[in-house]
């Protein structure tokens, strides 16, 4: 087997990245293979919070088969680079949900890279991607739906939504869609604002220090991402894990 | 408790307040009338502490404390409330959670030990029966999807459960009908005519005084209290107009 090179950033999927992390970490381990067999239904999730200053990169490679449903929960936190990609294959009839928040601060690049392939008719996907960029961090969505010739009746959404809190941090939000069959319906949405000023004057004016303010807005700002995890325990562990990270931001 | 003195203030380098002088003390209900422009908003976001909103000259002493040394939080905590004309939606963050954070905030900031989950809730419900306001509404998100007139009654909910010593209320009668008007002004004297309280009304029209009666009535035209009175001078202004009474 031969190491494949390093990637630059002409590779439009590493364009936004960190590649000096990149390279000291280089090879990255192989791809995670899920598959979801005909009519069943699965979950996964990934908890990202690898130590200050380590290189973190996840790939999946996810084939959902006909009829099937494929639920990924993540929270890409940790590591001077954390990037987690996913190559998804739909089957007719199949749906993909990705529900995933980064929260990065300090000098962090993280990154979620999503290519969704609607392959056959009749199946869905939806992305929800929620990002809090403090500090020098930066914060990569790059998306693409790619639906084929056939796949009629594709139905696809994705939302990505960042939230800078220091005008040093930087966000990236690119999705992209590819369609060659012509009865689909493909929505995205990508916005990156700031907190709401009028919003922290009226806490304050009621209190709140900064600091809870500032939190109480964030955590309502990726409410919702975790809101489906089944294991409630699992849940928390997410919930908690997350507004531990917050709390180093505001 | 509230002793402004010739305060001047800026907003994006245009002067809005230009010497304004005013004295509150505990037990006293203000209010103060003016034409649009005049500056009366601008008085209750200055000193309420809102960003940008420059103090060029003068000084505020509130309970003897330099309040323009505080933080807008450090002024709520040290007991002033700023009641809003437009209350600001908070998407996804329901009234009892930013109730109890700004309550327990209040309370860790003078050094009092901070409320539990059932001893809230049965303060909030307590307030929220003062003003008829449902206690389904207080579990959704703040301000957001309610009337006009539901959200300023959420707001004298918020007053009662903060229990401030001074409240500034700006135009808090504005998008009110008759009975949320009556609720709303009930409300008001319920929570603050108390020997111990002081409020600032600060309003367009004679009408919310007709249920919360003022000591003091003072006319604000161009930055400036130009006329004080009792509270005949409101009765005045809402016959002869505001450009009569300043001129005279």
């Amino acid at each position: 087997m031969t190491l494949l090179a390093l990637p630059t950033r002409k590779d439009e999927a590493w364009r936004y990245s960190d590649l000096d992390a990149l390279a000291a970490a280089w090879p990255v381990p192989a791809a995670t293979r899920i598959t979801v067999a005909e009519g069943e239904s699965a979950h996964d999730h990934l908890l990202q919070d690898a130590a200050d200053g380590a290189t973190a990169v996840h790939d999946y490679v996810i084939d959902i088969a006909d009829g099937a449903r494929f639920d990924f929960h993540l929270l890409n936190i940790g590591g001077k680079l954390g990037r987690v990609t996913f190559a998804v294959t739909l089957g007719k009839g199949s749906h993909f949900e990705l529900n995933g928040a980064i929260i990065g601060g300090g000098e962090q690049t993280l990154e979620i890279i999503t290519s969704v392939t609607h392959a056959q008719p009749d199946a869905t996907s939806g992305q929800t991607v929620r990002s809090i960029l403090g500090s020098h961090a930066t914060g990569n969505y790059l998306g693409s739906i790619n639906v084929a010739r056939d796949a009629q009746r594709t139905d696809a959404f994705q939302s990505i939504k960042a939230m800078l809190l220091d005008r040093t941090a930087t966000a990236n939000a690119k999705p992209e869609l590819e369609i060659y069959a012509d009865d689909v319906k493909c929505a995205h949405g990508a916005t990156v604002g700031e907190l709401d000023k009028q919003a922290l004057f009226y806490m304050a004016s009621r209190g709140m220090d900064p600091a809870t303010a500032k939190t109480l807005l964030l955590k309502a700002f990726v409410a919702g991402v975790f809101d489906d995890v089944a294991q409630d325990d699992l849940r928390e562990r997410f919930e908690a894990a997350a507004l531990a990270k917050l709390g180093t931001l505001v | 408790m509230l002793n402004i003195d010739n305060l001047t203030n800026e907003i994006d380098g245009k002067a809005i307040l230009k010497g304004l002088s005013l004295q509150i003390n505990a037990g006293e209900i203000h209010a103060i009338m003016g034409p649009n422009g005049a500056g009366k908003s601008t008085l209750a976001y200055t000193l309420g502490g809102r960003p940008n909103y420059d103090v060029t000259g003068g000084t505020a002493t509130f309970e003897g404390e330099d309040l323009f040394a505080m933080d807008p939080h450090e002024r709520a905590a040290a007991g002033l409330f700023l009641g809003f004309q437009y209350p600001v939606e908070i998407p996804g963050v329901s009234n009892l959670q930013f109730l109890r954070e700004s309550l327990n905030s209040q309370r860790r900031a003078r050094g009092e030990k901070e409320l539990n989950g059932g001893e809230f809730i049965k303060l909030a419900k307590e307030k929220a029966g003062l003003l008829g306001l449902d206690m389904e509404m207080l579990k959704r998100p703040v301000n957001v999807g309610f009337s006009g007139g539901e959200k300023k009654r959420a707001e004298m909910v918020q007053m009662g459960i903060l229990d401030p010593k001074l409240a500034i209320l700006d135009e808090t009668d504005s998008g009110l009908d008759i009975d949320a008007l009556k609720t709303v002004g009930a409300g008001i004297n319920a929570i603050m005519r108390k020997p111990d309280k002081a409020v600032l009304l600060i309003t367009h029209y004679q009408r919310l005084l007709d249920y919360v009666k003022p000591d003091f009535v003072h006319v604000l035209a161009a930055g400036r209290i130009v006329k004080s009175g009792g509270p005949e001078l409101a009765l005045q202004l809402e016959s002869e107009g505001y450009a009569e009474v300043i001129a005279a």
